[in-house]
């Protein structure tokens, strides 16, 4: 018989703490899968954010740890210094990225530092409680802006792929979303670019990923993938904001 | 073994760093330590080591943990303010067990208050603004040679306790030049040999993810967060055994004991010799660990002394561990200057025969 | 040997601090303690710029100066603050140069030279602060001629090779 599904060993065989219908789950595992593809787990060193994802250390088969507060991309720029021949990645969400830890991503793509940014947005603290984020869309409610978010009272979100984008040392960097089967598929070959970006030593790359939060959104994980195509995509369009010249890798 | 070199006291500290096996640096220029920074970018390159300026000090503390993480040797340095950025990381360091050797070239506070030497951070250094229990060795050296030797030496200390080790100098000793005696360059640690000799450090698995490291300071159970601060603390109470530095002279039959630390020994030694001429003994006591703290020299202060004084460029920050050292057997009184004024070793000298006299002595 | 303690003042760009550091240098040659210790802070070119050095045969306890044995004055300002930190007897050189005010003090020995003019003459300006150190080496014997003509060899010796007759020359230039 020919399995169609398996566990990758890139993933450990425990349970996550996610919520049902969270996408955290899917891309932990298409970064894991990609390395397990290019056989690269065993030289793999992950920073893990403040947030949901503080624990991806229990479940990514990598040597990892965790980064307080949206100093990561400051980790794994040192990590990369010490070990210039393994794949260092940071994983992190939209307050620990977009918010606390702006000066460190955007310095770290400004450097050109030769790392990889997963970056998950959700429009929404997700740990803390469902409070508002730098990417929390006009209209929407959250703990900290309980009416929904105003541009008045709170600015307008910021697009994260837009601002790196801007900066010479980023050399790739995309929007995919984790929202339909085909969209999946594009996430997992944009993460393997990454892949190979690093490996050639390029620069700095950051993949956003679109991503869910039912329990925050307050609906359920259908209607959350409606929301996220409806309500995300158009103000955050998917697709290629920067990629090396003459598109090689 | 080196000849002497007159080297500014930041320069000499990197240098020592250096030698120390130091091969990654992160820094962020302030006052009055930018020499260490400047020096580290120019050297370190050339000498197959690693040099970023960081964004700030708080990414400087983070790029710290991250290499001393991946097995790295680590030195980072600041001033006052700087440091205060940093505490967060240094509490994540004492969790997480990652070592790095940490520098300040103190200067003044509060606030931005100067650029010019100040003691005004003992707390900052000893009690620490990071949240949480923990703790960090700080050692103050008062010249030049002494630094370098302490610098050198916590390069080592640090990856043997798996804590940060942190060095007390002020604007003073980063500014000053003295004649050194530079150490022997260690070997720098190549990347394949870290996993033999660190173990727990990230370095990627290989082919056995039997050996998976994490690094972490998370621990959501309050059970287990318990047994972790229990562990560390087992550490720190090993620590309190074998890393207490003093220097005493003179306690026996002092009429006055006098306490001071870095910049401020070194002017109370002179002080000392000033009130000899005039016919009165003086003790002192230099702690050169902070912490632990030297408790255990206050013992040998003798019946004959009338007081004890803490003589600090700070509104009086030691003074609590001087009280505790004395436990209540002599008056303390306080000798300060702060601001940025460094006294001069006659008024050092004045002020004590004054506060002795109000003694009755 | 007694402790010397002396203040090299001028102004930023006048070579102030490479003179105290080529004195610290001097005394380790001939095995003496020394301490340097510069004013530091936002001002830079075109500032005030001075430093303490401390040359003596036993343990410096501060690097920190309140009065001095010999002050080196480059320009107006730097006379009229460290001329009153001289103990009676002291020595003070003063670039006539650039200071055309009498010193105050009966108490002190001064020499007087025009250390700017004949920097001049030699052709480079930026050698003043030499002229003035081979004056102040051969009146005080702080430190000797010979381990001061060392530290120019080190000092101007690999880089500056160019500047190393330059600069021998202007030490030598001033004969009192």
């Amino acid at each position: 018989m020919n399995p169609v599904y398996t566990l990758t060993k890139g993933m450990l065989p425990v349970e996550t703490i996610y919520c049902p219908g969270c996408t955290h789950g899917i891309s932990h595992r298409i970064i894991m899968e990609v390395l397990e593809e290019v056989d690269m787990l065993g030289k793999t060193i992950g920073c893990g954010p403040i947030g949901c994802s503080v624990l991806a250390h229990r479940y990514m088969n990598v040597d990892m740890l965790e980064c307080p507060h949206g100093r990561a991309p400051a980790v794994a720029s040192a990590i990369k210094r010490v070990h210039p021949d393994n794949f260092v990645f940071t994983y992190q969400g939209d307050g620990d990225l977009a918010s606390i830890g702006t000066a460190e991503i955007i310095h770290a793509a400004a450097r050109g530092e030769k790392i990889t940014t997963f970056f998950i947005n959700n429009a929404i603290y997700g740990m803390t409680g469902g409070q508002m984020a730098p990417t929390t869309l006009i209209g929407q409610k959250s703990t900290t802006s309980q009416s929904g978010r105003t541009v008045e009272q709170a600015g307008a979100p910021m697009r994260i792929c837009e601002l790196i984008a801007n900066l010479d040392g980023a050399v790739y960097v995309e929007r995919v979303a984790l929202n339909t089967a085909g969209n999946i598929s594009k996430a997992k070959r944009a993460v393997r670019r990454a892949y190979d970006i690093q490996e050639k030593r390029l620069g700095f790359s950051l993949i956003e990923f679109v991503s869910s939060c039912p329990t925050h959104w307050g609906k359920s994980p259908v209607e959350s993938m409606q929301h996220l195509k409806e309500k995300m995509l158009p103000y955050y369009p998917l697709g290629v904001y920067k990629e090396p010249e003459g598109g090689e890798v | 073994m080196s000849k002497k070199v007159l080297m500014k006291g930041n320069e000499a500290f990197a240098e020592a760093a250096i030698r120390g096996g130091c091969r990654y640096y992160f820094g962020y220029p302030i006052t009055p330590q930018n020499e260490i920074p400047e020096y580290m970018s120019r050297e370190l390159p050339k000498r197959d080591g690693y040099f970023i300026q960081a964004e700030s000090e708080l990414a400087a503390v983070y790029m710290a943990y991250g290499a001393g993480a991946a097995g790295g040797k680590v030195f980072i340095t600041s001033s006052s303010p700087g440091i205060a950025l940093m505490q967060e990381g240094f509490s994540f360091m004492c969790s997480a067990e990652v070592p790095t050797v940490a520098l300040t070239v103190s200067r003044c506070g509060p606030g931005i208050g100067g650029i010019q030497p100040g003691q005004a951070d003992y707390f900052q250094a000893t009690r620490g603004g990071g949240n949480g229990d923990y703790k960090v060795p700080v050692f103050a050296p008062s010249n030049l040679q002494e630094g370098v030797d302490l610098v050198y030496e916590s390069m080592d200390l640090t990856d043997k306790w798996r804590n940060p080790v942190f060095i007390f100098a002020d604007g003073l000793l980063g500014q000053m030049m003295e004649p050194v005696v530079l150490p022997e360059q260690q070997k720098f640690v190549e990347p394949h040999e870290i996993r033999a000799l660190k173990p727990w450090a990230l370095t990627g698995y290989g082919d056995d993810d039997t050996k998976r490291n994490t690094i972490i300071s998370l621990r959501i159970q309050p059970e287990d967060l318990e047994k972790h601060v229990e562990k560390i603390f087992k550490k720190y109470e090993q620590m309190e055994k074998e890393l207490v530095r003093v220097e005493t002279t003179g306690i026996e039959d002092a009429d006055v004991v006098i306490v001071a630390f870095g910049t401020m020994a070194r002017i109370t030694k002179e002080a000392v010799e000033i009130l000899a001429e005039q016919g009165i003994k003086t003790g002192l006591i230099r702690p050169i660990s902070l912490w632990p703290f030297p408790y255990q020299a206050f013992d040998k202060i003798t019946s004959k002394t009338k007081v004890v004084i803490s003589a600090e460029l700070s509104m009086g920050q030691m003074i609590q561990d001087v009280k505790l050292g004395v436990n209540g057997r002599f008056p303390v009184r306080l000798l300060s200057r702060t601001g940025g004024v460094v006294p001069a070793s006659l008024e050092i000298a004045e002020r004590t025969k004054k506060i002795l006299e109000e003694m009755g002595g | 040997m007694a402790t010397h303690k002396m203040f090299f003042a001028g102004s930023g760009g006048q070579g102030i601090l490479l003179m105290g550091q080529m004195v610290g240098s001097a005394a380790i040659h001939e095995d003496k303690e020394s301490t340097f210790f510069p004013s530091y802070g936002p001002e830079m070119r075109g500032g005030t710029a001075n430093c303490t050095v401390i040359v003596s045969d036993k343990t410096i306890s501060s690097p920190v100066i309140f009065e001095s044995d010999c002050v080196v004055a480059m320009t107006l300002p730097s006379m009229l603050k460290f001329e009153p930190t001289l103990k009676p007897g002291g020595v003070m050189f003063v670039n006539t140069s650039l200071i055309h005010q009498e010193p105050k003090r009966d108490d002190i020995t001064v020499y007087k030279i025009p250390v700017s003019e004949m920097a001049n003459e030699l052709g480079n300006p930026r050698v003043a602060n030499i002229i003035m150190l081979g004056a102040f080496v051969r009146v005080t014997n702080i430190v000797t001629q010979e381990s001061m003509e060392q530290v120019i060899h080190e000092v101007f010796g690999e880089s500056k090779a160019a500047l190393l007759d330059l600069e021998l020359k202007a030490f030598n230039l001033w004969k009192g």
